[in-house]
């Protein structure tokens, strides 16, 4: 404690009184308050179709590509395996789990079956994420891909747990408390607090010293070592936080569409998470269920759209496609960052009547 | 554990840090050739030479960022050659970084508040400091030591140069720094800086012992008490300030035959 006891001062005192409290996220922002408010209401003025196919869709892919947010928002590491680790986790419920398939699946209640898949899907992702720290930027991305991929073509050859191109049907979804928790309502409340719990976990985690830390890693690994930092576990537990965080919302996913098959993990859906990531920004944890929002929109309503247009319907990719250039060529951080900007420029027109001139 | 030898020459020592025999080979290129330096704890020493002399060569491997291709570096009598660089910044080495080596997407204050928390437990905490949390406040106490406290809530991206090199130096002062390695700390500082960085490596208690790289004569000879002087790799003089600043070779080798 060298020159922090012998330098100084009076200075404490001052400083602690204006330092913002560090402990809670802040919570006197009305839009969110107003979101948060729109969110719990939802089954009242939603159909079972926009809660599920929309609202609950939009949650569980935003909080697989929150894990990405995590990772390369908050570690600099563009991890494409996200996915994979969710669909290794839904079929791990499958396989424990009550499912169709008497001979794969091994029976178990939910609530071992969950708890399994969950530390299952952690320690493979990351496993995954210890064999890609040891590379950094393209060839993470290349190490992750090839993961991705090697478990799709796994899954689509084995037939004695994974049960081949199939896949594993009818996963039976929890019922207790004479609740039948895969209705559409209470399934959108409970997919509603997981994707805010874990929302709130990566926002408050942020603040941390392991988020802390995370970001240092990210902007400069060399001088965390010089700073007494072991860069390398401390990306690893960042794997492991983020494939825990893809492993809840794969177990979601497989007690939404109450089946898991090769699809659900192949290739051109790891790519999606990336494509809702950074559509919707990867500076903040919001970014990602925004970007879900605006995937799942497209998906569900571009090919009426398309067909009204008299274009082929399953065209909606490129809409997307164009969207992601329009976004990574205007935006680096996605719609949050146009948001941002755009708050920024009202408030300067507001602040100098003349003429805020900054655009993009 | 130890053997018998080990232990003794440990006990002999008594430096703060001992090379002997260090090289460094890039391919067939070697910035380091055999350097062999003993540095008291608390001594304060300069270390000049030409561009290309092989003075960061020497900082990248006794804080580990290159290991050296052969030979041993101790440090307070331990065999530190082999120790990643986090495990010898937790035994109190520092350094700090020629270009700065900062965090632009972290606040000042946080900045600051890694390098405390990296020689610290809790490296991996997720419970966030709270308001009376001791390494808040010693990282407070740091940013004020270097002139910072007006600025502690800017992103280093928007710093200064100047801001920059003395949040530079705030890092490598976190914690309790047992010997501090400075590369070119005063690089593009104005006069005024220069006199506050002579001031915060003046006013360092004397326990601290550091070596500093500056080309800057005025800065680095009046804040040390013994000098290294390298060429091409290899030491090639050692002694007092006013020694060297006199030696005819040396002022040959800087003034004269020099590159810059």
């Amino acid at each position: 404690m060298s020159l922090a006891h012998d330098a100084q001062l009076a200075v404490g005192r001052a400083t602690k009184a204006q330092r913002p409290a560090r402990t809670w996220p802040e919570i006197n922002n009305p839009t969110a308050w107003a979101v948060a408010a729109i969110l719990l209401v939802m089954p009242l003025i939603a159909s079972g179709f926009f809660l599920i196919e929309i609202f609950a869709t939009t949650l569980i892919l935003g909080t697989m590509a929150l894990s990405l947010m995590f990772l390369a928002g908050y570690g600099g590491m563009v991890s494409l395996m996200q996915l994979t680790i969710a669909g290794f986790s839904a079929y791990m419920v499958a396989v424990f789990g009550v499912s169709g398939n008497a001979n794969i699946s091994l029976g178990w209640p939910w609530w071992l079956a969950v708890p399994m898949a969950l530390a299952l899907a952690t320690a493979f992702g990351t496993l995954g994420g210890a064999l890609a720290v040891r590379t950094e930027g393209i060839y993470t991305i290349m190490i992750t891909l090839a993961i991705g991929a090697a478990f799709y073509y796994f899954t689509n050859q084995n037939w004695a747990i994974f049960n081949g191109h199939t896949g594993i049907n009818n996963v039976a979804t929890p019922h207790f408390w004479g609740v039948n928790w895969r209705a559409d309502i209470p399934f959108y409340y409970v997919v509603l607090a997981v994707a805010a719990l874990c929302y709130f976990a990566v926002e408050y985690l942020s603040r941390a010293p392991f988020g802390l830390a995370l970001q240092g890693v990210r902007d400069n690994p060399r001088r965390m070592a010089a700073l007494g930092f072991n860069v390398n576990a401390h990306r690893v537990a960042a794997y492991a936080f983020a494939s825990f965080v893809a492993a809840l919302a794969g177990v979601l996913q497989v007690w939404n569409y109450r089946q898991i098959s090769p699809g659900s993990v192949s290739v051109g859906a790891c790519i999606d998470v990336l494509i809702i990531a950074v559509v919707g920004g990867i500076t903040r944890p919001i970014g990602p269920f925004i970007g879900a929002l605006i995937f799942v929109l497209l998906r569900t309503f571009a090919l009426d759209f398309l067909v009204r247009l008299g274009l082929d319907g399953n065209r909606f990719r490129l809409l997307i496609g164009v969207g992601f250039l329009a976004i990574v060529f205007w935006s680096s951080d996605g719609v949050i960052g146009l948001w941002q900007r755009w708050r920024q420029h009202q408030r300067r027109e507001v602040s100098h009547s003349g003429g805020g001139r900054g655009h993009g | 554990m130890d053997s018998v030898a080990q232990r003794l020459s440990a006990v002999g020592a008594g430096a703060a840090l001992e090379l002997r025999g260090v090289t460094r080979l890039f391919g067939a290129l070697a910035a380091l050739t055999d350097v062999t330096i003993t540095v008291r704890p608390g001594e304060r020493r300069a270390v000049l030479g030409s561009n290309g002399a092989g003075k960061t060569t020497l900082f990248n491997c006794i804080t580990g960022d290159f290991p050296p291709s052969s030979g041993t570096i101790r440090f307070f009598g331990e065999d530190v050659t082999h120790f990643p660089p986090y495990e010898r910044i937790r035994r109190g080495l520092r350094r700090t970084y020629q270009i700065s080596a900062l965090f632009p997407g972290l606040t000042v204050q946080d900045n600051v508040y890694l390098a405390c928390r990296g020689v610290s437990r809790g490296r991996f905490s997720f419970l966030r400091p709270g308001q009376n949390d001791a390494l808040m406040h010693a990282a407070d106490n740091l940013v004020q030591a270097v002139h910072l406290s007006a600025v502690k809530d800017q992103r280093v991206s928007e710093l200064a140069h100047g801001q920059q090199r003395q949040l530079e130096i705030a890092l490598a002062l976190a914690g309790a720094p047992r010997f501090v390695l400075f590369d070119e700390p005063a690089a593009g500082l104005s006069p005024t800086e220069r006199a506050e960085l002579i001031e915060i490596l003046t006013s360092l208690p004397a326990h601290i012992g550091y070596i500093i790289i500056e080309h800057d004569m005025d800065v680095a000879l009046r804040v040390v008490e013994s000098v290294t002087m390298m060429h091409n790799g290899r030491i090639f003089k050692e002694g007092l300030p006013q020694e060297i600043q006199s030696d005819p070779e040396v002022q040959e080798l800087y003034l004269g035959g020099g590159h810059e």
